[in-house]
């Protein structure tokens, strides 16, 4: 029996899955990847996940088509103990593949950097001198995690501090987050906004909520034994009810405000010490 | 071992018509000594630790807690343990000027398995047992999370204990499995591969099992003190405040670090000066290539840890604040150092598993490594870029944000070497004449799994796409796939295919094969779903989460069930095969051409008469097929 080509088979094979396969995942699949949309930055990771997986899925078919294909057709004979080729390499194979393999990692980091760039860190912490910054007015908004509450801080309400959350939507925030003992990390799912609170480190995240309606807030980093009871809930709301919400907390918070140390990028944490 | 098992080999000297009584033969350096040294040892340093640490710290936590007493205990205890042991004998008796008198031990019989023993293939099998005993106690700390999982709020155990058992397991994995295959494979193997007669530094051999072993009661014994509530990270400042536990995790971490190093250089000596003639860098066996990339980064990293868990026990005991913001210290510099012993050792965990898949492929698809010298430079390429990635653990830290472009571009780029691994494996199935034997098995599914975890790798080196996926379950799901899916198959694939040599005997197939099958499809149920998890929003080492996920957590808590009985089979199969069967093993079961399969198994105590010379890589299949090694090699019985 003449062996069949099977290069030209498995070519083949591969070219169809993947000109069937990858549109249907970046079509069906992509666009339901959280975190969904309801901000611009979720939104970009949306589209980052989207361009990562279509790109991941030829990578994925090849091999896995090559490896199903070898379990099918290249086995021992029922019986027989055959020697295979003596194929001991192939520097043409060798050379394709390390230039396409090098060529996906630049355009992976490229791409990267650029999204990073242009979408002001794309909801990751970026430092308390993000080298990306966005144009234009931004409300800032402190986050101060302690074990094991989010507490928020608006500076440019009188420095209101409140357990709750809500921002206005179509407005550039900048979140400062800190923390006054020891590591978190302010998760804002649905917002597609992560950075993690140090001691002492000014952590900023940008981050423009699109969608009116509740996110989730959790804690991303091991805290200490309620780490799993940290989260809360935020709401995007209309500019209007911002303004109403803002106030009607500047009322209620009034005198813990009074008593509450000036409003600073970090505040200095006791040594953390037990029994305390 | 019996002697049944070694027909070889004559009886050795000192056969027991020549022994002292049974309860003579307890006198002297040995484990009991060791243990109650050991205990003495951990005695004495919490009470001089009590002694000599300031009242005032006691007074100040207000509990009747004393880092500095724990943390003397412990190190009183191992180096009571180790002396007990015999460690300290020929240092003592060299610094003396005496010759060194001491018995290699080499001797037969079951005692030399509990001991100090120079024997490179009885540290190996010690360490397969040893590091087996921890693999399942982590494992089952793994079962008693997936059942706290099943509810959305702490139910079956409380939040602190969870925190302890996730700790643990991850502690008892990331620590005890760095050795997994290099302890007993690279152990028992390489010396053999390379045509030596033993490893460079036989009693430091042995030093890094035993320490390991210390290392792992250590970390068991952290359940008397409270736990820890770090995770395996062990992240500051809550490492600082935590109650005494945390102490066994910086002293056990510590004592894998000096195993780790001690092993790593041990390696490095041994491969690098004790090749036999002929076996050239270009012909040594691609395993032993592998073990040679680990020791690398065994040696470059463990030193980083060990410094940094120094400083965090000088923060617990004596007041520095090297982590403590409130004293001038950053927490950031804990995440730096850690992370930068953290990496590299993660391919301390995925490298020697590269190196089994490409050993045993050739052997079972009847054909050369395709790929030799890609394969190599993949390896030694991973080593050196997982010095330069470690920054991608902390992207949403806000530490060096301007330089996340450069650790997205070096994270990205370490996927090319990694390829080479793949491609290579890629063209040694090319037209092979593959037998899907069960070590075939594990190596085909670790080509599956470490796909996935290398494709889920790339989201989260992506900056952007790792602000939804960092700290979540998604990176669970993704370590999970390249460290179960690359080392843990990898071990059982080492086992299957090479405990047949290590002990004359063989698996039941059967029960082998339904271990697999079991494995494998429980595997992926269980951490496939995590990659949805973690994408909907559920951070690692919590104990709540949200209703919404609570079904997938069912699903994934019972997959996870199916994997732990998967392994109670592998379990059933070694007592039933090779306690109460015990089938003999062929000498070369899988007509292999690697020189450990030419010798009679178990292989006799000096491994070889006269040293072999070898004119070939050990890959010589395929048609036409040259030998693979001088006729030298000729099996020897021992003491020759």
């Amino acid at each position: 029996m003449r062996e069949p080509n099977h290069a030209r088979r498995l070519m083949l094979i591969w070219l169809i899955a993947t000109v069937i396969v990858t549109p249907l995942v970046v079509i069906l699949v992509g666009p339901n990847i959280p975190p969904g949309n309801a901000s611009e930055q979720a939104s970009g990771h949306v589209t980052d996940n989207t361009v990562l997986l279509g790109m991941a899925t030829p990578v994925l078919l090849l091999v896995l088509i090559y490896l199903a294909y070898a379990v099918i057709f290249f086995r021992q004979p029922q019986g027989a103990a055959l020697e295979g080729p003596a194929l001991r390499g192939d520097t043409r194979i060798q050379t394709v593949w390390i230039v396409v393999t090098s060529l996906m990692v630049l355009v992976l980091a490229v791409y990267g950097t650029v999204r990073l760039l242009a979408d002001n860190g794309a909801g990751s912490g970026s430092g308390p001198n993000p080298v990306a910054k966005p144009s234009g007015p931004k409300l800032p908004v402190q986050v101060i995690a302690q074990q094991w509450a989010f507490t928020y801080r608006y500076p440019t309400y009188g420095g209101v501090e409140t357990p709750h959350l809500e921002l206005p939507r179509n407005q550039m925030v900048e979140l400062h987050v800190t923390s006054l003992d020891v590591v978190h990390s302010f998760w804002a799912i649905q917002l597609g906004v992560k950075a993690d609170a140090n001691p002492q480190v000014d952590n900023v995240v940008f981050v423009k909520p699109t969608h009116l309606g509740r996110f989730e807030v959790r804690c991303a980093e091991l805290c200490g034994i309620w780490h799993g009871q940290m989260f809360d809930y935020g709401h995007v709301v209309t500019p209007a009810s911002f303004q109403q919400w803002i106030h009607q907390q500047q009322v209620t918070f009034a005198p813990v405000t009074r008593k509450l140390p000036p409003y600073k990028t970090t505040y200095l944490p006791e040594p953390t010490r037990r029994g305390e | 071992m019996t002697s049944a098992a070694t027909p070889a080999a004559p009886a050795a000297p000192g056969t027991p018509a020549s022994r002292p009584p049974w309860w003579r033969r307890l006198i002297g350096f040995n484990l009991l000594t060791a243990v109650v040294l050991g205990i003495g040892g951990y005695y004495l340093g919490w009470f001089i630790g009590h002694q000599i640490s300031s009242p005032t710290f006691t007074y100040e936590t207000a509990t009747d807690e004393n880092d500095v007493a724990l943390l003397l205990a412990y190190l009183f205890g191992v180096a009571g343990f180790l002396i007990g042991m015999g460690f300290a004998n020929y240092p003592v008796v060299r610094l003396l000027g005496r010759p060194p008198s001491l018995r290699e031990k080499e001797e037969q019989g079951i005692s030399r398995y509990f001991g100090l023993c120079t024997d490179h293939k009885v540290v190996g099998m010690q360490y397969l047992v040893g590091i087996g005993v921890f693999f399942f106690v982590g494992g089952l700390n793994a079962m008693l999370i997936r059942t706290e999982l099943l509810h959305t709020t702490p139910t079956v155990v409380g939040p602190s204990q969870y925190l302890s058992l996730v700790g643990m397991h991850g502690t008892m994995m990331m620590g005890m499995m760095t050795s997994a295959i290099l302890g007993p494979f690279a152990n028992y193997f390489v010396p053999v591969m390379i045509g030596a007669r033993r490893m460079a530094f036989p009693r430091v051999e042995s030093l890094t099992f035993w320490l390991l072993m210390a290392a792992g009661f250590i970390l068991v014994s952290t359940i008397f003190f409270g736990g820890f509530p770090t995770g395996w990270t062990g992240y500051e400042p809550l490492n600082n405040e935590a109650v005494m536990g945390m102490d066994s995790y910086i002293v056990f971490f510590a004592l894998v670090g000096v195993s780790m190093a001690l092993l790593g250089l041990n390696m490095l000596a041994t491969i690098i000066t004790m090749r036999a003639p002929g076996m050239t860098w270009s012909r040594l066996p691609i395993f032993v290539w592998s073990v040679f990339a680990t020791s690398i980064l065994m040696v470059l990293a463990a030193p980083v840890l060990i410094a940094t868990l120094t400083m965090a026990a000088l923060d617990r005991t004596i007041g520095t604040t090297f982590f403590v913001a409130g004293g001038g210290g950053s927490s950031y510099l804990f995440e730096n150092l850690f992370w930068f012993f953290g990496h590299p050792e993660v391919y301390v965990l995925a490298l020697p598993g590269f190196g089994i898949v490409l050993e045993l492929l050739p052997v079972f698809t009847r054909k050369p490594l395709w790929g030799y010298r890609l394969a190599v430079s993949g390896m030694l390429g991973v080593t050196l870029l997982s010095f330069l990635v470690w920054q991608h653990h902390l992207f949403v830290s806000g530490i060096n944000a301007d330089l996340r472009p450069f650790y997205m571009l070096s994270t990205e780029i370490i996927s090319i070497p990694t390829g080479f691994i793949f491609l290579c494996v890629m063209g040694t199935l090319w037209k092979a004449r593959a037998t899907f034997t069960v070590p075939m098995l594990f190596c085909l599914a670790w080509a599956f799994n470490f796909l996935i975890g290398g494709v889920s790798g790339v989201f989260l080196s992506d900056t952007p796409s790792d602000t939804d996926t960092h700290g979540s379950f998604f990176v669970m799901a993704h370590f999970h796939y390249t460290i179960m899916g690359g080392l843990v198959f990898t071990f059982f694939a080492a086992i299957y295919y090479w405990v047949p040599k290590m002990t004359a005997l063989r698996f039941n197939e059967r029960l082998a094969k339904w271990h697999f099958w079991l494995m494998f499809i429980a595997f992926n149920s269980t951490f496939l779903p995590l990659f949805a998890l973690g994408m909907k929003g559920m951070p690692r080492r919590v104990s709540s989460y949200a209703p919404d996920l609570h079904g997938l957590n069912v699903w994934v808590s019972i997959s996870a069930f199916v994997l732990g009985f998967s392994l109670l089979i592998f379990l059933f199969n070694v007592v039933y095969s090779l306690i109460f069967v015990r089938r003999r093993a062929e000498t070369n079961p899988w007509h292999s051409k690697s020189i450990e399969w030419q010798l009679p198994s178990p292989i006799p105590v000096n491994n070889f008469t006269q040293i072999p010379t070898f004119d070939s890589d050990p890959y010589p299949y395929g048609t036409p097929s040259p030998p693979a090694f001088g006729e030298a090699a000729a099996p020897a019985p021992a003491g020759g």
